[in-house]
């Protein structure tokens, strides 16, 4: 198992965002995450690069328990990825600085080396010319193509994936998609939150649908999202299909 | 896109003939109403009772040019002075507003030593800071205490630096969380996240603040002639004393006015292109 949730809770004063929530990812798995807003999806994945203290329960990255107090949080969120929803690259940077910035600073890497490997990861997704522009100078779905490079050049084991695409344009959707498509050919592992669920069908390998901060319902795409057991997902599915999402 | 070339239609060249109409309009409104405005002010000084006795004792030309070479000497150690309490100021200012951000119960002393430092020195008036290092210091009888130059200048670090922090801090907190997020998802500790993550964006944003206090800092320079060395100020102020006459002062007050005015324009320019940034969408 790469990444394994037990009984994760966590709350937000009087609420209960994650209420005992286990989830297994194995190698090369993509496992999407749907259910509705404050079901916990985007809570847990933060969870997941501590970036959110969980208060119980325990996370484990390749059988080692990172939620451990003792255990080295920068260390920890070097092996896992996150991409948000609303990019958050570094504004007063250039597209290179921004994918750059982790290897040279934190992996001690030489400049010229992770500059190349920068280039070559643009070159991969189609911004090559956008090297040496500021991010106000990108699209959204430039934006977040870069923000996913900058996760990606820390060879992370665990890719999160944080609704990446709900603050794009829908014309733009469709690139930012086609990234996650490609990488999941290459074996990357990952969990991704999403309210695609037309690419959370082709896309994942498991879908597992979150509600009251658990996980109410998982199995292959065609099942959950084709035939699902519970009452509540069929519902949340019914609301998506009305919404024309589907 | 590729502009082409497009002949406006009837309604357009209509509006553009409009607004040009409208725009000689306003320029001649603005002329008049200042002619207007100026001549007032004019007859309304120059007609007062009292108005010969004031350009006689506050704009003659013969004892401007008698000080001005005094008191320009004077302004080379103002603005000598300004260079480096300017500089001393923003790193003091920077060192404080760091620790003021400081985390962890190690640094509670810090933390708040910094908080009483910045709280003390934005309510203590600047010329008794001054007069407390000027002359308290050195009465001290300390083997190698500086001179009052040195000690004035210090006052008005120490004073400026409190102000300069605090613009700093507010500019640290104004930087959203998500940024901090993002650097430390990607393995940054917090120390690289607030040095290549968050202290850039916070000292670009606070710039236009930072340097309207420079430029406030610019003629509180001029408060050091209370501690007795002969700046531009103290130098006019001893030929007050022999002429008595007002004049020098007013060569004074106008030196300081176009030393500062450059500074003020790189300011205006400073807060034209912040604005238009943050304008620019986020």
């Amino acid at each position: 198992m790469v990444l394994s949730c037990q009984d994760v809770r966590k709350t937000f004063g009087p609420n209960v965002v994650l209420d005992g929530l286990s989830l297994d990812v194995g190698e090369h798995e993509v496992v999407a995450l749907i259910g509705a807003s404050g079901s916990g999806k985007s809570t847990l994945l933060r969870c997941v690069n501590l970036l959110t203290e969980i208060d119980d329960g325990t996370i484990r990255l390749d059988g080692e328990d990172i939620t451990d107090p003792r255990a080295d949080p920068d260390a920890v969120r070097q092996k896992i990825g996150l991409v948000f929803q609303s990019y958050n690259l570094f504004p007063h940077m250039t597209v290179l600085d921004n994918i750059t910035l982790a290897p040279v600073r934190v992996h001690r890497r030489p400049v010229a080396e992770a500059r190349e490997q920068a280039r070559e990861w643009l070159q991969r997704v189609g911004l090559a010319d956008k090297a040496t522009a500021y991010p106000d100078r990108l699209s959204g779905g430039q934006q977040q193509r870069v923000a996913i490079v900058r996760a990606l050049v820390n060879s992370p084991r665990l890719l999160l994936l944080d609704e990446v695409t709900s603050a794009l344009d829908p014309e733009l959707v469709g690139e930012v998609l086609t990234m996650i498509r490609d990488l999941k050919g290459e074996g990357m592992t990952m969990v991704l939150a999403t309210h695609e669920m037309g690419f959370a069908r082709q896309v994942a390998d498991r879908v597992a649908f979150l509600d009251k901060g658990k996980v109410l319902e998982e199995g292959p795409p065609s099942r959950v999202l084709g035939d699902p057991a519970e009452p509540r997902t069929r519902q949340f599915l019914a609301r998506i299909i009305e919404a024309g999402r589907l | 896109m590729i502009l082409q070339h497009h002949t406006p239609s009837d309604i357009q060249r209509g509006r553009i003939a409009y607004r040009r109409k409208q725009a000689i309009r306003s320029v001649l409104l603005a002329a008049l109403s200042t002619a207007v405005l100026g001549t007032l002010l004019v007859v309304l000084i120059t007609g007062a009772p009292g108005w010969d006795r004031v350009r006689a004792s506050f704009f003659d030309p013969r004892i401007a040019r008698k000080y001005l070479p005094a008191i320009l000497e004077g302004l080379w150690l103002n603005i000598r002075l300004f260079v480096v309490c300017a500089a001393c100021a923003l790193a003091l200012g920077l060192l404080i507003a760091i620790l003021r951000t400081l985390r962890g119960p190690v640094f509670f002393p810090v933390r708040t030593l910094a908080t009483v430092y910045t709280y003390s020195f934005r309510g203590l008036p600047l010329i008794i800071v001054i007069y407390l290092f000027a002359f308290g210091i050195p009465g001290l009888r300390l083997q190698g205490t500086p001179s009052v130059t040195v000690l004035g200048g210090a006052a008005i670090v120490i004073t400026y630096g409190a102000y300069l922090a605090e613009v700093i801090r507010s500019g640290i907190e104004s930087v959203h969380p998500s940024q901090v997020a993002a650097a430390r998802s990607l393995g940054l500790s917090y120390r690289q996240a607030m040095r290549h993550v968050v202290l850039p964006q916070a000292v670009r944003r606070s710039a236009p603040p930072l340097l309207n206090d420079t430029v406030a800092m610019q003629k509180d320079v001029g408060l050091i002639s209370l501690a007795g060395p002969i700046d531009a100020i103290r130098a006019a102020q001893i030929g007050v004393a022999q002429e008595a006459n007002f004049t020098p002062y007013v060569v004074a007050g106008v030196l300081f006015v176009l030393l500062a005015l450059p500074l003020i324009g790189v300011t205006d320019f400073v807060t034209l292109r912040a604005a238009r940034r943050q304008n620019a969408g986020t």
